[in-house]
């Protein structure tokens, strides 16, 4: 172990090594993201699910299924892939052959809801909404954060204490409190309820942002900039910022996951997304329900659809905190060591 | 330190004002009218009845005339109104000079009571301290699992740094952060009520006849809620008194204690532990406010008699006065948890100086 790390470091320090590609600090920082096996599984997930929701239509039109298409005869079907793989074994001939036959043919891998519908087409064009609400609220609340942050820090004095007189009051209310309020009396469309999660998810990286600010409107090539006449606007965007950006991208991360979240929590509750639009969240509005549903024989006959979107949100979720994790190894050299 | 919580309380007062402002302009920027609401569109009803509701609600009134009312109490209107509005709720008095008339409604939020809520006709106040002693016990409770779970596995996973303890609390602690709070909560019911049938699956007691008190019962229905609104604090307790612990374990004063030769555990539990411990008192006013609103999904979920509860169901129905009233209540105890988190900062570290 000992003997490679020296090595590389030769490596890296032979004359003339370096000379081509200079090294930046975002190159370093994925070079050491790179190195992070939990960030790159994490990353690799991510990826995966990104290309299936992008993907959605190509894959269930391949598979012959639709997301709101509804099949009474058919409801509560299990997940087809089980019985399915006991017979490629060869281990039950019967089961995987009379559930095609139940649904006409049709292979639902993930099995059916309550209304017939393909769990795993929904859970795909689930992806979109959810993952798309969930990335477009977070640029919302990142571009509005970054601004305010870096005008109150900057400026200081009135300006921030304006600014954080406001964000102390929108913080004194509850978050989830406040979006449920607002989405009961709004009945949103996953466009408005973007803007509400966008709208009142800033004041945290507004907060950040206006310290991390302080601290670098302090430093020195801040001044020098300053004494060389540099206007406001090209300090802030030229010197501050990009002296942020570590910051700013790891709490994009942990926001994007926050998100997910959410809306997964309005949407349960029957307050986010509206069916039949189908949302990671909304797929388990009627969870409490399934968790009781049995057939005659006491067989559980609705678990799947409670398994199935709540992993999958948890799963992404955990990829984002991890991700994030990585991310602020990577990118503050300071924190490297502490683990 | 007096004169600090003076200025602190004196600070509170904009912040609720802000608040009470922005609540009121979004709540009634919301589509959707509580009266239409109320009578189901009943065709019976006439326009005219339905004027006269939406005038005695104030509905009809200019937003800054209906904040002013909800604030204080006082529904004013031009002209001599005195016929019209007077019911067995409002008192009015017209006065010639200014030409308006003025009613007393009976309560407002200034007046301590937040309002009268749409559908009991009670005051706001007094519906939500009905519901109060069953939100304090949940929101205690779990306040309590997480700092006994979360606050020793943070010191322990600090000083086993490294090894599986180590790296099976970060893993629970990173799942506890991550999956749905509702999620975990159903997956629970299923689990320990639904197939294994030792839990209750939601309620604060089981139905009688009698209601009688019963401790083990009121336990037994207190476990999962208790539990699944803890996750996120035993993930962030835990995680903090990590952090803490390991800056500590590094200091001169450790060092110290270890070379004066006293054992590992009074170390860690003594020097150490007591050090740590100081940052929590940062996280204990956000702690507060998570517990909050984790009590809106948990107490839903768990048919749980809250406050929570019943803000949501108010909101469905929309009764705004509830809702705002619920909203300017968990503002106060926001704002008293952050300042109680202060004062007890100042309080344990005494480099720290609250002025």
């Amino acid at each position: 172990m000992a003997a490679s790390t020296v090595t590389s470091i030769n490596a890296e320090l032979r004359p003339g090594a370096g000379l081509g590609k200079p090294q930046t600090y975002w190159g370093m920082a994925m070079r050491s993201l790179r190195r992070d096996k939990v960030s790159i599984v994490a990353i690799v997930f991510l990826v995966i699910m990104g290309t299936l929701a992008l993907l959605a239509g190509v894959i269930t039109g391949a598979l012959g299924v639709d997301p709101n298409a509804t099949n009474p005869a058919n409801q509560f079907s299990p997940p087809y892939i089980w019985p399915y793989l006991r017979w490629l074994l060869g281990l039950d001939p019967v089961t995987a052959p009379t559930l095609l036959y139940q649904s006409d043919g049709v292979p639902h891998w993930l099995g059916t809801d309550q209304l017939g519908r393909d769990q795993l087409a929904r859970l795909l064009f689930g992806a979109r909404i959810s993952l798309g609400i969930a990335l477009t609220a977070a640029a919302i609340s990142m571009a509005l954060g970054v601004v305010v942050g870096l005008a109150a820090g900057y400026f200081g004095r009135r300006v921030d204490d304006v600014v954080m007189w406001f964000i102390n009051t929108m913080t004194s209310i509850p978050t989830i409190y406040l979006l449920i309020i607002v989405s009961a009396l709004f009945k949103p469309t996953p466009m408005t309820l973007t803007l509400f999660l966008g709208l009142l998810g800033w004041f945290g990286t507004a907060r950040f942002m206006r310290g991390n600010v302080f601290r670098v409107r302090s430093l020195d090539y801040t001044l020098a900039a300053r004494s060389i006449g540099a206007s406001d606007l090209r300090i802030m965007v030229q010197h501050v910022l990009p002296n942020c950006m570590a910051i700013i991208v790891v709490i994009t991360a942990a926001d994007v996951a926050a998100l997910i979240l959410t809306e997964s929590i309005l949407s349960f509750l029957g307050l986010g997304v509206q069916p039949p639009t189908a949302s990671w969240g909304n797929m388990l509005y009627r969870a409490n329900d399934f968790i009781y549903l049995r057939d005659a024989s006491g067989q559980f006959i609705a678990l799947h659809l409670f398994i199935w979107p709540g992993i999958v949100i948890s799963l992404t979720v955990l990829s984002l905190f991890l991700l994030g994790d990585g991310l602020r190894d990577a990118l503050d050299p300071m924190l490297k060591n502490r683990k | 330190m007096a004169r600090y919580i003076l200025r602190r309380l004196l600070q509170a007062i904009p912040t609720l004002l802000g608040i009470s402002i922005i609540s009121f302009i979004l709540v009634n920027a919301a589509p959707g009218d509580p009266v239409t609401m109320r009578t189901f569109g009943d065709p019976r009803m006439t326009e005219e009845t339905r004027q006269t509701l939406r005038r005695q609600l104030g509905l009809d009134q200019p937003l800054a005339v209906q904040y002013f009312t909800w604030l204080t109490g006082l529904a004013v209107r031009s002209g001599d109104q005195v016929a019209m509005m007077t019911s067995p709720t409002n008192t009015c008095a017209y006065f010639g000079g200014v030409n308006l008339t003025v009613c007393n409604t009976g309560g407002g939020v200034l007046r301590g009571d937040l309002g009268t809520s749409l559908d009991t006709k009670q005051p706001v106040w007094k519906r939500l301290v009905e519901r109060m002693p069953a939100t304090l016990e949940l929101g205690i409770a779990s306040l309590l699992l997480a700092l006994v779970i979360g606050v020793p596995a943070g010191v322990l996973a600090a000083v086993y740094r490294g090894t599986w303890f180590d790296g099976v609390v970060r893993i629970i602690t990173v799942i506890f952060t991550s999956v749905p709070i509702f999620w975990m909560a159903l997956l629970l019911i299923l689990v320990f009520a639904v197939i294994l049938g030792w839990l209750p699956t939601g309620g604060r007691q089981t139905v009688s006849l009698t209601q009688e008190f019963n401790l083990g019962d009121r336990l037994r229905h207190l476990i999962m809620p208790a539990f699944v609104l803890a996750l996120g604090g035993i993930a962030g307790f835990s995680r903090l008194m990590r952090t803490e612990t390991l800056e500590v374990l590094n200091m001169d004063f450790v060092r110290t204690a270890r070379a004066k030769g006293l054992p590992n555990g009074q170390v860690w539990f003594v020097h150490a532990f007591r050090n740590a411990l100081i940052p929590m008192m940062t996280v204990l006013g956000p702690a507060i406010v998570g517990v909050l609103g984790g009590a809106v999904v948990v107490e839903t979920i768990f048919a749980w008699p809250g406050m929570g509860r019943l803000t949501v169901s108010a909101a469905f129905q929309q009764d705004y006065p509830l809702v705002l009233g619920a909203g300017m209540f968990f503002a106060v105890l926001t704002i008293l948890g952050n300042l109680l988190s202060d004062i007890f900062y100042g309080l344990v570290d005494p480099r720290v100086r609250l002025g």
